[in-house]
């Protein structure tokens, strides 16, 4: 009998409590967080469901535009490049002469593409200048960059490493431009003076004979490859220093345990862990090496000829672009504008090629232990 | 037969290792380490010297004919100042701060906030990473084809600042993605308790948290602009002596990488002064940017709301000097699963 009672009465004075709750509130203290912090009834509304709606579909429309440049990209050097493909054809990326043709005669129709007289576009020589100078910049970028994470993480007190760090973040952040004066005008003609004539004394066999020969005055292969080495060293650097510094301290206790040295433990522990890694962002910073521009452009030589030693001057294909704009535009038939594009194709499809390659290799190191690689410099 | 408590056993030798192995083998050990040691500290110090060089040469160069009015002055002649160059850099600068500000946050928000796991948000993401690895110059020359000659906008302000802003849009998407995954878990489901509706909960709670991390981005997108040489030959052009007028088409625009490039071995003392100044000034700016994303962590980590887990972050550091391995704190702010094997955990 007396059970649906005081049911009732619970029920009802429920009812209550919730709309005594609702109807005077107390006003929320007065703090650090003001009362418009929290999501009152005015702030809900203000959400409407038109601000989701535009932050959403805003935001989306937004994120299509890096595809949409990419695509952009492809398709402006692909539909430019088009007439200077058909006229070059596989010749582009096996000849070596590159020249406009003769300006003084008329313009001559071969295959539907306008030319003039004895045009003729051979990118070998920049492709190869391009590749050599960026095998050097990672054969020398690569062991430097290794050694240096090493000591940092493992050797340096913190303060220093954080100086480090800062050095990094400055050598990667020193313009191209500023770099390129400094090996110009102060590397290339030191380092001419005083190391090559001693490189060429080294033993004349195989790993050591490609030292042989006249040194040039500092303006050549060997020099970008060492320049280009110092702009992408803060890249393998970091990477590898964020790496070692996950390695689990467990492991390489294990190691000390087992009585390896620094060095062992190193080579069997700390390379395991981190080795994919840092391919990954040696080959990343071989995309940077590939497309490096300015710095390049000043201490090449600037002849478009295949280095006759390692210190012989070159070209790169990033290079010749953006020096040889005012010569292109000389050609009245505008071919040799649509030949650089045809450039610029190649040296994307390069680029990209060995940015996917660091990429994939990052993601599948990254499967095992998260390990935050490739977010950039 | 068992030997009596307390007496003391004879040292084992085990093996070929224990205190009495092979000096020889030791040796070579010990060699092989030492010579591991002076390859890293060799390796250290060949990536410190270009930094001080560098630094130092253009800071003699630029110091040695320094004049204040170089920064208030326009050019003239062979020589004048660099006013017109710093103006034309701020303007760049700041119109590629803004769009790619907006287009980067925009793609961060989106590619963490609202996109599902799916063949879309992967192609999203890949076109920024690809975008990220094109170099420069094919940005520039890309830029030059289709704005300067194929609309027929010469060289302007505005083809500069879309092939910059695309260049520089995957750093500022990418670090506003990471700063919104690190946002801690719990941060959303309090707000979600709270009964926020979802985009309320994006900016009021959210982003907040994830401020410092798109700061950073922002940063590193301006040191990249200011720095640029190759696209800017292609679309902003090569104008070394005028003002830069603001008008958005058809007017080349000066910038500070332009001189250092030009005059660098100019014959005439004037420019080459100008040049030395302008990569200065380009270093000091650098610097200072770098300096100041530093200030902006540390600022922002301690007035952040993240400020209770860098709290407990200290005072684990205080506790265990080699912070090396992962806090144990993680798992309470939802960044890590919380551990379950307490072997993993050294306490």
């Amino acid at each position: 009998m007396g059970r649906p009672v005081t049911d009732g009465r619970a029920v009802s004075t429920g009812k209550e409590v919730a709309g005594t709750g609702r109807s005077s509130r107390p006003p929320l203290p007065p703090g650090p967080g003001s009362a418009t912090d929290y999501p009152s009834g005015a702030a809900r509304r203000r959400s409407s469901p038109f601000v989701e709606f535009a932050l959403k579909w805003g935001s989306g429309l937004l994120a299509v535009v890096p595809f949409a440049a990419v695509i952009t990209m492809l398709v402006v050097l692909l539909d430019e490049a088009m007439p200077s493909i058909r006229y070059n054809g596989w010749h582009f990326l096996s000849s070596s002469v590159w020249t406009n043709g003769d300006t003084y005669r008329t313009i001559v129709h071969s295959g539907g593409v306008a030319h003039l007289f004895g045009a003729e576009f051979g990118a070998w020589p920049l492709i190869a200048g391009t590749l050599e100078s960026s095998a050097i910049a990672i054969l020398v970028g690569l062991p430097i960059a290794v050694g240096a994470a090493v000591m940092v993480v493992e050797k340096l007190p913190a303060k220093i490493a954080t100086v480090i760090g800062i050095c990094l973040e400055i050598l990667a952040g020193i313009p191209s431009v500023v770099i390129g004066i400094w090996g110009a005008l102060t590397f290339g003609p030191w380092i001419a003076r005083e190391i090559y004539p001693t490189l060429t004394h080294l033993p004349n066999i195989p790993p050591f004979d490609i030292f042989r020969g006249s040194v040039g005055d500092g303006e050549g292969l060997l020099t970008s490859g060492l320049v280009l080495a110092a702009m992408i060293i803060p890249i393998i650097a970091a990477t590898t220093r964020d790496l070692l510094r996950q390695v689990p301290e467990t492991t390489k206790e294990g190691a000390e345990a087992l009585g390896m040295t620094d060095a062992e433990t190193f080579r069997r522990v700390q390379a395991r862990w981190v080795r994919t890694g840092v391919i990954g962002a040696a080959i990343l910073g071989l995309g940077r090496a590939l497309g490096e521009t300015i710095a390049v452009a000043l201490i090449c030589g600037g002849q478009s000829v295949v280095a006759s030693n390692i210190y012989g001057v070159f070209n790169t294909i990033a290079a010749t672009i953006v020096t040889s704009l005012d010569s292109a535009q000389t050609d009245p038939s505008g071919l040799a504008v649509r030949a650089l594009a045809e450039l610029a194709l190649v040296l994307l499809l390069i680029s990209l090629v060995a940015n996917i390659f660091a990429r994939v290799i990052i993601r599948r190191s990254a499967k095992g232990a998260v390990l935050p690689v490739g977010a950039g410099f | 037969m068992a030997s009596p408590p307390g007496a003391v056993m004879p040292p084992r030798r085990v093996g070929n290792g224990g205190p009495s192995a092979p000096p020889v083998i030791l040796r070579r050990r010990r060699v092989t380490n030492s010579l591991w040691w002076g390859i890293c500290g060799l390796g250290l110090a060949f990536l410190v010297a270009p930094v001080v060089w560098i630094l130092s040469g253009v800071f003699q160069r630029g110091i040695s004919g320094w004049r204040w009015n170089v920064l208030w002055t326009g050019p003239a002649g062979l020589g004048g100042g660099l006013a017109n160059d710093i103006l034309g850099t701020l303007l760049i600068t700041f119109g590629v701060a803004v769009i790619a500000g907006i287009v980067g946050i925009g793609t961060g928000i989106y590619l963490s906030e609202f996109c599902r796991p799916s063949i879309f948000s992967t192609v999203l993401r890949s076109a920024s990473e690809v975008l990220s690895g094109i170099p420069s110059i094919v940005f520039g020359y890309v830029g030059y084809l289709a704005l300067v000659i194929g609309l027929h906008w010469g060289f302007s302000l505005l083809s500069a600042l879309i092939v910059l802003s695309m260049l520089v849009v995957p750093y500022i998407a990418k670090s506003t993605e990471l700063a919104l995954n690190q946002v801690p878990l719990a941060y959303r489901e309090g707000g979600e308790a709270l009964g926020m509706v979802k985009s309320y909960m994006l900016r009021k709670v959210v982003l907040r948290s994830a401020v410092p991390g798109i700061l950073t981005g922002l940063v590193v997108a301006i040191a990249i602009s200011i720095g640029e040489t190759a696209p800017l030959l292609y679309t902003a052009g090569t104008n070394g002596t005028g003002y830069p007028t603001g008008a958005f088409l058809h007017s080349a625009v000066p910038y500070l990488t332009y001189v250092a490039w030009a005059d660098y071995d100019s014959p005439f003392p004037g420019q080459h002064a100008l040049s030395h100044d302008a990569a200065m000034l380009l270093v000091v700016i650098v610097i200072g940017l770098i300096l100041s994303s530093r200030l902006i962590v540390r600022a922002t980590q301690r007035y952040s709301p993240n400020r209770a887990l860098a709290a407990a972050e200290k005072g684990w550091r205080k506790r265990m000097p080699r912070a090396d391995t992962k806090p144990e704190v993680d798992h309470l702010f939802g960044r890590e699963p919380a551990p379950s094997d307490p072997d993993e955990l050294r306490q």
